[in-house]
């Protein structure tokens, strides 16, 4: 079984070369700390930045430089600002390769919700509907079951959505999925986890075919 | 012309009961702290606010909702707000959310004199019920309209007696947008200077989208998550 930081490193390696990559809150922002040796990618941060640079020291704080977590963050040699229309008109117009975000349920037809819990949590979709409506490749990281220990990869979302049909990829604690027509197709089990546990904690339809390979991080 | 006033107090005079404003920033960043601060002691009342965020409780448009100041508030995202929460679930606030990339495009929109965009954003959502669509190139569309505002107040970081204005790093984020956005601009900077003195090249919003301008003071610009590499 992964934990976060492991999910996070499984999902760097899909990073390629020249990649322009919006990060979510949450364990998609752990991505960043393990982009692979050899592969330079750029990160877009939608409050209106290109070339998002690790955290600062504690000298080089500066309140006007955060990313979309709200973050104190620094630029990185060929940074550029922007204002919010132009990020996500970058975005809308399918400039950014590869997103990554949270979720709380995802469907086997790649429909996700992530926004809202009807009467409990409103917090807002902030720059999610935009990103999922528009993004080339969107991949899910997250907790495969909730604290209750149900399913979190459903036949259909339970809770309102937030795109439909968007999810290409989803990584869990417990394994790689490719979003099919067919459903979720097991890819990779994480280290210690068994086909049948994969099995029995996934609601939506589940494709295995063969040896599934046991991840390699 | 004479766009400059001598303080917030002035620039925020004419501000009255009922009137629909954007504030720009996101989170607390590139806030216009001293129009906030002069609209909680003017005390003006059933506001609709357009901003990407709430604030947090004790800062930015958080003060205003302590003061119950805000009839609607039309966001992005709301989250590290308990008083917001708290008047949203019992009904006494009125909240209108709406995906970051359909807002930012609503106030560019009515800066550019165009009543609506498309966008793909919420299609199949909750925020496409009772939106007309669109279908180009097989994919679907919303129609989202341009904003109505009666005033933006943004912040930027120099600006001239021109109105002419230029923004720091990531306070960028909406102030171009929502000053371009309102009927009225009321523009706050952390240095005022003469016409002339700055690089036109290095211009963000040209004077013409502003309308009164001052040098603002005491700026706090609270951090919300201050992280750091040791």
């Amino acid at each position: 079984m992964l934990d976060k930081n492991q999910i996070a490193k499984r999902i760097a390696r899909e990073l390629k070369d020249g990649y322009y990559v919006n990060l979510g809150i949450g364990i998609p922002t752990l991505v960043a700390n393990y982009i692979p040796e050899g592969i330079a990618v750029t990160l877009q941060s939608e409050n209106g930045l290109l070339g998002m640079g690790p955290f600062p020291t504690e000298d080089k704080v500066d309140p006007d430089l955060i990313n979309a977590g709200k973050q104190t963050i620094t630029t990185l040699p060929g940074s550029a600002f922007f204002d919010s229309a132009l990020s996500f008109g970058m975005i809308r117009a399918g400039k950014v390769d590869l997103t990554v975000l949270g979720a709380m349920e995802v469907a086997d037809n790649g429909d996700i919700a992530n926004w809202k819990i009807p009467g409990k949590m409103v917090k807002g979709m902030g720059g999610a509907m935009d990103l999922v409506a528009s993004a080339k490749n969107i991949i899910v990281a997250m907790q495969h079951v909730n604290k209750a220990g149900e399913s979190k990869l459903l036949k259909k979302c339970s809770l309102p959505i937030t795109g439909l049909g968007v999810v290409k990829k989803v990584v869990t604690e417990l394994g790689v999925f490719d979003v099919t027509p067919d459903g979720f197709k097991l890819l990779e089990r994480a280290p210690g986890v068994t086909v049948e546990e994969i099995i029995a904690k996934t609601e939506g339809r589940l494709v295995v075919e063969g040896e599934i390979p046991e991840m390699i991080l | 012309m004479n766009k400059v006033v001598n303080n917030a107090e002035t620039a925020i005079q004419d501000i009255h009961d009922g009137a629909t404003i954007m504030l720009g920033g996101f989170g607390l960043c590139g806030i216009p702290e001293n129009c906030i601060a002069a609209l909680v002691k003017k005390g003006t009342k059933n506001l609709t606010c357009i901003s990407n965020n709430a604030g947090v409780d004790d800062f930015g448009i958080g003060l205003m909702l302590q003061q119950h100041q805000v009839k609607k508030m039309i966001s992005s995202y709301v989250g590290e707000n308990a008083e917001f929460e708290r008047q949203l679930l019992s009904g006494e606030l009125e909240v209108e959310l709406i995906p970051q990339g359909t807002l930012a495009t609503r106030c560019m929109a009515a800066g550019y004199g165009m009543p609506a965009i498309f966008t793909p954003a919420g299609v199949g959502t909750e925020v496409a019920d009772g939106k007309e669509t669109r279908v180009f190139n097989g994919k679907t569309y919303l129609l989202e309209y341009a904003f109505d505002a009666d005033f933006a107040i943004v912040k930027a970081w120099k600006g001239d007696t021109h109105g002419n204005l230029i923004y720091k790093s990531t306070a960028r984020n909406f102030n171009p947008l929502m000053a371009m956005g309102g009927k009225i601009t009321i523009a706050e900077v952390e240095e005022l200077v003469p016409a002339g003195e700055l690089d036109p090249n290095a211009i963000h919003t040209p004077g013409i989208y502003v309308h009164r301008i001052f040098q603002g003071s005491n700026y706090e610009k609270r951090i919300e998550q201050k992280t750091i590499t040791k």
